[in-house]
Formats: C-alpha cells, sequence, structure tokens
C-alpha cells in the first residue's frame, strides 16, 4: 500500500484557486477498541497535517480519534508562485511522513 | 380456471429458463444491477472519482509491487509480463478460470501466488495481506471498464454450476441461501443495508466499514458468518466456486474495480 497520494494541478495561472487533495495510509486506532484479546489497543493516530507552499504554511489540520482510517483531506489554495508544496503528516508513535510535489505558476 | 393459471406459470417459467439457457440476455432486457446501484451517493462518488477512492492506495501499492523483484530467482512480475498497463488488460475479467496444472478452478489472488511461488520462487503472500490485495487491484484496475468474461471451458463451468448449487444451498443456524437474500430479496433491507443482486464485479473493493481493503472471499465468509455458518478458510475450493458461479452471473457486465462500499 501506498503511504500517500496527493492530486493537484501541475501547473496553474496566477492568482486562480486551486484544489489539493491528500490522502494517506494510515490505521488511525482510535485507542478505545478492545483487541482480541479483550485488552484495549493503544492509541495510534495522526495529530497534525500541515501543507505548506514555499516554506509559508496555507493549510494545517489536527486529527483527532474519531477520524476514519486512511484520512483524505481536500482544501483549497492561491497559486502565487512556482516553486515546492510540501505536506506534513505527524503523529503517535513517531509516526511522521512528508510529500513534496511540484508547480508550474504562469503569469495571470 | 386455477390448473390453466398454473400452466401459464410454468409455461412462462419454462419461457424464462429457455432464454436464460440461450445465454447472455439476448432478447430479454438485462435487469441485472451492478452493487454499486445499491449504495449511497456519497460512497458512489467515492468510488467514481479516482482521487477520493482509497482503495487507490493499494493499486498504486500493487503498482510499486509490480516491478519489485522478489524471490530466489530475483524477478519481478515486470520482468516477464512487462507493463500491467498493456499485459494485463482484461485479465482479470476472466478470473476465476479453470488452471490445468493444478487441474481445479482458481482465482485471481491465487493465479497471481502461483507465479509468486512457481516462477518467482518466493515465499507465498498470505490470503488477505496487504500485498495480496494491492497486486490484485493493481492487476484488476487494468481491465476497468471491459465486460466480465470468464472462460467457457468445460472446467470453468463445472465449478460454475457446483457454485450455483452452493449459491441455492441453505446454510447456518439461520437455514439460509445466498438467493434467499440476492435473488428473491434484492433492493430490500437487512438491518439497514440495501441487499444488492449479488453481483461482484467490484472486487477487491475499499469497504468504509472494515476500513481498509478486502476480497471478494472476505465479503462471502462475513455474509456466510451473518447466517451463522461455519466459515470455510480463505482460498477454500467452495468460496472459488462461488466466485466463479458470480463471475458467470456477471458475464458481460463492466469490471468496477475498485469499489468502494459502505
Amino acid at each position: 500500500m501506498a503511504r500517500a497520494l496527493i492530486h493537484m494541478p501541475a501547473t496553474a495561472r496566477q492568482g486562480e484557486t486551486i484544489e489539493i487533495r491528500a490522502l494517506i495510509g494510515h490505521a488511525m486506532e482510535t485507542g478505545h477498541r478492545p483487541g482480541a484479546d479483550g485488552k484495549v489497543v493503544a492509541r495510534d493516530i495522526i495529530r497534525t497535517f500541515a501543507c505548506s507552499y514555499n516554506g509559508a504554511t496555507v493549510f494545517d489540520a489536527a486529527l483527532h480519534p474519531a477520524i476514519s482510517a486512511n484520512p483524505y483531506i481536500a482544501f483549497f489554495t492561491v497559486a502565487t508562485e512556482s516553486g515546492t508544496l510540501e505536506f506534513t503528516w505527524r503523529g503517535d508513535n513517531g509516526f511522521a511522513q512528508t510529500e513534496r510535489m511540484p508547480i508550474t505558476v504562469s503569469a495571470a | 380456471m386455477r390448473g390453466a393459471g398454473l400452466f401459464a406459470v410454468l409455461a412462462a417459467l419454462g419461457a424464462g429458463m429457455a432464454l436464460a439457457d440461450a445465454g447472455d440476455g439476448g432478447e430479454r432486457a438485462d435487469t441485472r444491477q451492478s452493487g454499486t446501484a445499491f449504495i449511497g451517493e456519497s460512497t458512489r462518488a467515492m468510488q467514481r472519482d479516482d482521487t477520493q477512492n482509497p482503495a487507490m492506495l493499494w493499486v498504486a501499492g500493487g503498482a510499486a509491487l509490480w516491478n519489485t523483484r522478489a524471490g530466489k530467482r530475483d524477478m519481478s512480475c515486470a520482468g516477464c509480463h512487462g507493463d500491467a498497463a498493456a499485459s494485463m488488460r482484461g485479465v482479470a475479467a476472466r478470473f476465476p478460470a479453470f488452471d490445468k496444472a493444478s487441474g481445479k478452478v482458481v482465482n485471481l489472488g491465487q493465479r497471481i501466488e502461483m507465479c509468486r511461488v512457481g516462477k518467482q520462487q518466493a515465499a507465498p503472500l498470505a490470503p488477505e495481506s496487504e500485498a495480496l490485495l494491492s497486486l490484485e487491484a493493481h492487476v484488476a484496475l487494468q481491465s476497468r471498464g471491459m465486460p466480465v468474461a470468464p472462460p467457457r471451458d468445460a472446467g470453468t463451468l463445472a465449478a460454475a454450476e457446483k457454485g450455483r448449487q452452493l449459491y441455492g444451498q441453505r446454510i447456518g443456524q439461520l437455514n439460509m441461501s445466498c438467493a434467499q437474500c440476492h435473488d428473491a430479496n434484492w433492493g430490500g433491507k437487512l438491518s439497514g443495508a440495501t441487499i444488492p443482486q449479488a453481483h461482484a464485479a467490484a472486487y477487491p473493493i475499499y469497504r468504509l466499514e472494515w476500513q481498509a481493503m478486502g476480497s471478494l472471499q472476505r465479503r462471502l465468509r462475513n455474509c456466510m458468518t451473518g447466517v451463522r455458518a461455519a466459515a470455510p478458510p480463505f482460498g477454500a475450493q467452495e468460496l472459488v466456486e462461488l466466485e466463479a458461479y458470480l463471475a458467470a452471473r456477471d458475464r458481460d457486465m463492466p469490471l468496477e474495480t475498485p469499489g468502494v462500499r459502505p
């Protein structure tokens, strides 16, 4: 299973609003469920997600136990300049995943 | 009067059976509906859009495994089969199929395992493992939209016939057959969920309840547990025969893998 899939346009016009869809494979174990042995399974969730556009944070989110496995986050941002978007997920047990996507922005 | 009515019913049944025997619809309108017709609009939207479909995580994983060398012979799937988009096109639509070497009908996952163990000489992947489901999903995606076309050789047809009998056989403490829900009561409700027609051309699926990908056998075992029958283990021949029958029922319907189900 791939760790993460990100869908966004590779090119955009300056000032254009673009949609970004980020999907990551993660069990999002709530910490409330009993396992097969009857003991509660320790919590293991993604705590934060952030997207930075050439170093500036354009979107971030805090995730909680009620969010399903393999969380899907869609959001919008404005294409300002060519560069790289960096997506970071961080969670319990030292979970960290970073993906980078390039974008080419042409003059409006 | 009553006798004449009964005769008319029997004649109509006979005509229906004759048409069914004639094969794949023909003059009769095709009233079959994919499982996708019975799910909610939001779930359908998830399946329709690859950028929203969580199963694409497994498909992408399968694409990576396709190119990963494994086993004693240090070969990848791509080493023999090349680009899956070309070589695997239409393959998933032709399974389950009779395998001459082993003398039994095998499903797509088992066929992948045969390559893995026989050709790559690698350790088999566990049934229902993430790796096997990923490869299955990746291979099946190459046939998406193509008509289901299980082979018509004697071995496959015999397995499908056994599967048809299992489908109609009452099992479990609830003493129910597949047909009682999926033929006689499709469209009805079973604890809040709509009963579909048992057309299984979208497997492996991402099921929201499982929060993961699962095979058709997992779904079949689920139903068997539901009627309080002892479910056969993964890979059991009767499960493959049921799969063969379901593929025959689905003939000419488009393959929809990877499906999303509630």
